[in-house]
């Protein structure tokens, strides 16, 4: 198997009862890349997103992460294996100073591999991570209770907990979700220097036109299925693409604002 | 043929002793865990109204259930309403107060053969050959007319539609103007009754026991559970399964099994298809 | 008329936070201290201040308090709400009798085998049921010793209806009594030591508040809650042998549903935000039912009453509200 390639998943589907949520998605992933996965509401993202991390039984279909069968692995052990996800609804301890949500996920195996079995390394490991993520240490933010963060710190904390098990690839389920211009603006180059650390990202965005910046590849789901893969800048060209997302036929296209002008 | 006629007596009897389990929770999502003692409290307030204030006996019957019910709607409108939404905390207040109603009784003397209510009617008829006495046949008839009661009054009133709204989709359910409390406390009483039926109806078989009480409640969850929480067609389904299950255990294998068989349905469906046999809830929700 | 709102103050040696203070005298460190030497010392008085026949209520009390930590442990901080203590208890009481009776093996060995090999049993037979949660947990443990209790008179198994008796007693003397008394405090400590331990405490609570970011994190979920199911176990089990040597005897009323309830009932009474609440509640719900035991059932419809009155209507316990006033000053001010 050619060692570029990270994931590999074939022919991958879901239903719950009668509704397929996704039917036979198939796409490989180079390492080092972020790859965005973007589709209108509905369109079985979220979905993908859980049969790939393993968090629901798959119907159908196979997953290879680092040329390995992860099929049929439970959560934990495809987390263990290097390939982590955040969570759209994020629930961090809010009674506990932000820098302790980071303790149980960096008592797990692997991260034990590489931080070391005492408790002091693991607290000064968190700081360390949450400093990479952009929680300023002289503020003495990590110290402050998760529970009063803002929306934007809850989404990189998240991101944290992914990042303490030093992972290949990280799995972000609407990360840019809920945050202003401006907050996605500062998270976007978060994701770069994730990317340039050799952390393949798999986004999974409703905001496209910043998903789009950062992105080396798109595909799109529509109905469970995925209907177009391609560079950002070539996936509005695609004819079902448009039609998936703004319905009839193709008229026009906009280079660049009134293509996405719906999205703000 | 023994086998099938007994079964679908029993059937019938679990039927009769979870459906009020099964819509008070389907309308209300609390389980009633007080389930068992309503059911035996009927039981002996029907004993003391027959026996003691000399009432005729459907007159006893009647007041008994209509306290029953009062009694479930009380249980909600001043106690459970306050746990609502939090089911652990449901549990604990339902089995307490059950668990309290139930150990007084034992302590006020409910214990061995006096406590006994008369048969409707007494004898028996053979039935292809086996004798069934008239008072199973009533709980045949009884059981079918309340499930029949039941279907007509969720499908054509509008106490019962809103009921069904509130089963299906509480949040809908209220933006359309259907007050959500008053639901409960209407299915809790309405549950509370059902289960007090079942005592009138079972009682005349054999003694009013304190121990029944704890019985039919685990009777309850397991046709519950085995249906899919909150599914009264489920519910009505799985009491048949059940109900054959026992009746073929105790003649093949032994008659102590019969509450065995009720005990192993829950552990078993709860580990492998926690949604239950026949639940419209997806898989997902009670693990996540 | 004037409108009066109370003030709540915090003591001076009280900070913000729950569990951090600052201690700057001798008078201080006795404060914060004072309660719990308090609670100690209580204990550990009790077998030589009661008569007789209340020292084998100090047994039974200890054992419900061992009950009830096990349950606090698993419910509050695992999230696993084990209404079937009474199958910890069950099964670590048959375990011990059977060592004891068929093997002959003295009871300070049966006593910690049963310990063990029913802690170890009783995980086994959980496990399958380990992915549930909340009520459905509930409802699958509260099943369980019922179970038992009907395939054991069914079958006839060890000793059937009858039980198994002759078993080695344990005495009432002083040394059990201080044995139980030092066992309970040992256990109640370890346990509070270990849910609010930077590492294992945390991932219970994870378990208990946030699963998917458990299993995202890479951690075995089944397995942090068998390894907490077995914990409750060890308590549990430890309980039942203990009370089957206490009695000389074991039987299915060793998996009633008092040993289920009661511990249950304790914990609410006590309140659930700290470990010590379920031992408070146990000292103070087990003693009156005892008392109550001429009047048969009447105990345990008084306990089930005071567990209806806390869950419904004073969710927070006692020990929060008594700690809330031993910590803050309250005064009325005008408006």
């Amino acid at each position: 198997m050619n060692n570029k390639i990270i994931l590999r998943v074939e022919n991958v589907s879901k239903s719950f009862g009668g509704i397929k949520a996704v039917s036979g998605v198939s796409f490989e992933l180079n390492r080092g890349e972020i790859m965005g996965v973007i589709g209108p509401n509905g369109s079985g993202k979220t979905t993908l997103n859980n049969l790939i991390t393993g968090f629901i039984k798959k119907d159908g279909g196979k997953v290879w992460f680092n040329g390995t069968d992860i099929t049929n692995w439970p959560e934990h052990k495809i987390a263990d294996a290097g390939l982590t996800r955040t969570f759209q609804v994020m629930r961090p301890y809010p009674t506990l100073p932000v820098y302790k949500n980071l303790i149980p996920p960096l008592y797990s195996a692997r991260a034990r591999r590489s931080v070391g079995g005492k408790q002091g390394d693991r607290k000064a490991r968190a700081i360390d991570l949450l400093e990479e993520v952009g929680f300023e240490r002289d503020a003495q933010v990590p110290y402050k209770l998760a529970g009063s963060l803002p929306l934007g710190y809850l989404k990189r904390l998240e991101l944290c907990r992914c990042l303490a098990l030093r992972p290949e690839l990280i799995v972000c389920d609407e990360i840019f979700s809920g945050l202003s211009a401006s907050e996605i603006a500062s998270m976007l180059p978060l994701m770069e220097k994730l990317r340039d650390h050799g952390i393949t990202l798999i986004m999974v965005e409703h905001r496209l036109r910043e998903l789009f910046r950062i992105a080396n590849k798109v595909i799109v789901l529509n109905f469970g299925e995925k209907i177009a893969e391609d560079e950002p800048k070539h996936i509005f060209s695609n004819e079902k693409v448009h039609q998936a997302y703004f319905g009839g036929e193709v008229t026009y296209v906009s280079e660049d604002n009134g293509l996405f002008a719906s999205d703000q | 043929m023994d086998l099938i006629i007994y079964g679908l007596i029993n059937s019938v009897s679990l039927v009769l002793s979870s459906i009020g389990f099964a819509l008070a929770y389907g309308v209300s999502r609390v389980p009633n865990f007080a389930h068992g003692s309503l059911y035996v409290l009927t039981g002996y307030m029907t004993w003391l109204f027959l026996n003691q204030y000399k009432m005729p006996y459907i007159f006893a019957i009647l007041l008994s259930l209509a306290i029953a019910g009062l009694v479930g709607s009380i249980l909600y409108r001043y106690i459970l309403i306050r746990v609502r939404g939090m089911p652990i905390s449901e549990i604990i207040a339902s089995f307490g107060i059950g668990m309290a109603i139930l150990e007084m009784l034992r302590w006020a003397g409910l214990r061995g053969g006096t406590y006994m209510l008369p048969p409707f009617i007494r004898g028996s008829i053979d039935v292809a050959a086996v004798p069934v006495d008239y008072q199973r046949i009533i709980i045949l008839i009884a059981g079918a007319a309340v499930v029949g009661f039941l279907w007509v009054f969720t499908h054509y009133t509008k106490t019962g539609l809103s009921l069904r709204g509130i089963a299906q989709n509480e949040r809908a359910a209220l933006t359309l103007g259907i007050d959500s409390d008053k639901a409960a406390t209407v299915a809790l009483g309405f549950g509370s009754a059902l289960a007090g039926l079942a005592g009138v109806l079972m009682f005349p078989l054999g003694n009013i026991t304190v121990q029944s009480g704890y019985e039919v409640l685990i009777f309850a969850i397991a046709v519950s559970v085995c249906g899919g929480l909150g599914s009264w067609g489920g519910a009505i389904l799985a009491s048949f399964l059940i109900g054959f299950a026992q009746i073929i255990t105790v003649t093949y294998i032994a008659s102590h099994y019969h509450f065995v068989v009720a005990l192993l349905t829950i552990v078993i469906i709860l580990i492998l298809k926690p949604s239950g046999l026949f639940g419209r809830q997806k898989e997902l929700e009670e693990r996540v | 008329m004037q409108d009066k709102r109370k003030e709540r103050i915090d003591r001076g040696v009280k900070v913000r936070s729950d569990t951090i203070y600052a201690i700057s005298s001798m008078k201080e460190i006795m404060y914060l201290i004072g309660p719990r030497m308090g609670l100690v010392l209580f204990l550990l008085a009790l077998p030589l201040v009661l008569p007789i026949y209340w020292q084998k209520v100090v047994s039974i009390t200890a054992v419900y308090a061992l009950l009830a930590v096990s349950f606090g442990f698993l419910s509050s901080y695992v999230g696993l709400v084990n209404l079937g203590g009474a199958l910890f208890v069950g099964v670590g009481g048959y375990i011990s009798g059977l060592l004891n009776s068929a093997y002959g093996l003295p009871l300070y060995i049966s006593i910690p085998a049963a310990t063990l090999l029913g802690a170890l049993f009783c995980t086994l037979v959980l496990l399958p049921c380990l992915p549930l949660r909340g009520i459905y947990f509930a409802i699958v443990s509260f099943v369980y010793p019922l179970a038992a209790v009907r395939i054991i008179s069914a079958t006839g198994a060890f000793g059937g209806t009858d039980g198994i008796a002759g078993l080695d007693m344990i005495g009432s003397g002083y040394g059990s009594q201080y044995f139980i008394i030092v066992t309970l405090l040992l256990v109640t400590f370890g346990v509070s030591r270990l849910v609010s331990a930077e590492d294992i405490g945390l991932i219970f609570r994870g378990v208990k508040d946030n699963e998917q970011a458990i299993k995202a994190s890479g951690l075995n979920l089944t397995m942090y809650k068998a390894v907490a199911v077995f914990i409750g176990a060890l308590i549990g089990s430890f309980a039942g042998a203990w009370l089957a040597h206490l009695y000389g005897w074991v039987g299915m009323s060793l998996m009633a549903t008092d040993f289920s309830i009661l511990p249950l009932a304790a914990t609410v009474v006590g309140g659930t935000s700290t470990i010590y609440g379920p031992l408070v509640g146990t000292l103070l719900l087990v003693p009156i039912s005892e008392a109550l035991r001429d009047f048969g059932t009447l105990r345990i419809v008084f306990y089930s009453v005071a567990m209806v009155f806390f869950v419904v209507f004073w969710t927070e316990g006692l020990l929060i509200y008594i700690k809330r006033k031993y910590e803050q000053f309250e005064r009325w001010v005008r408006v």
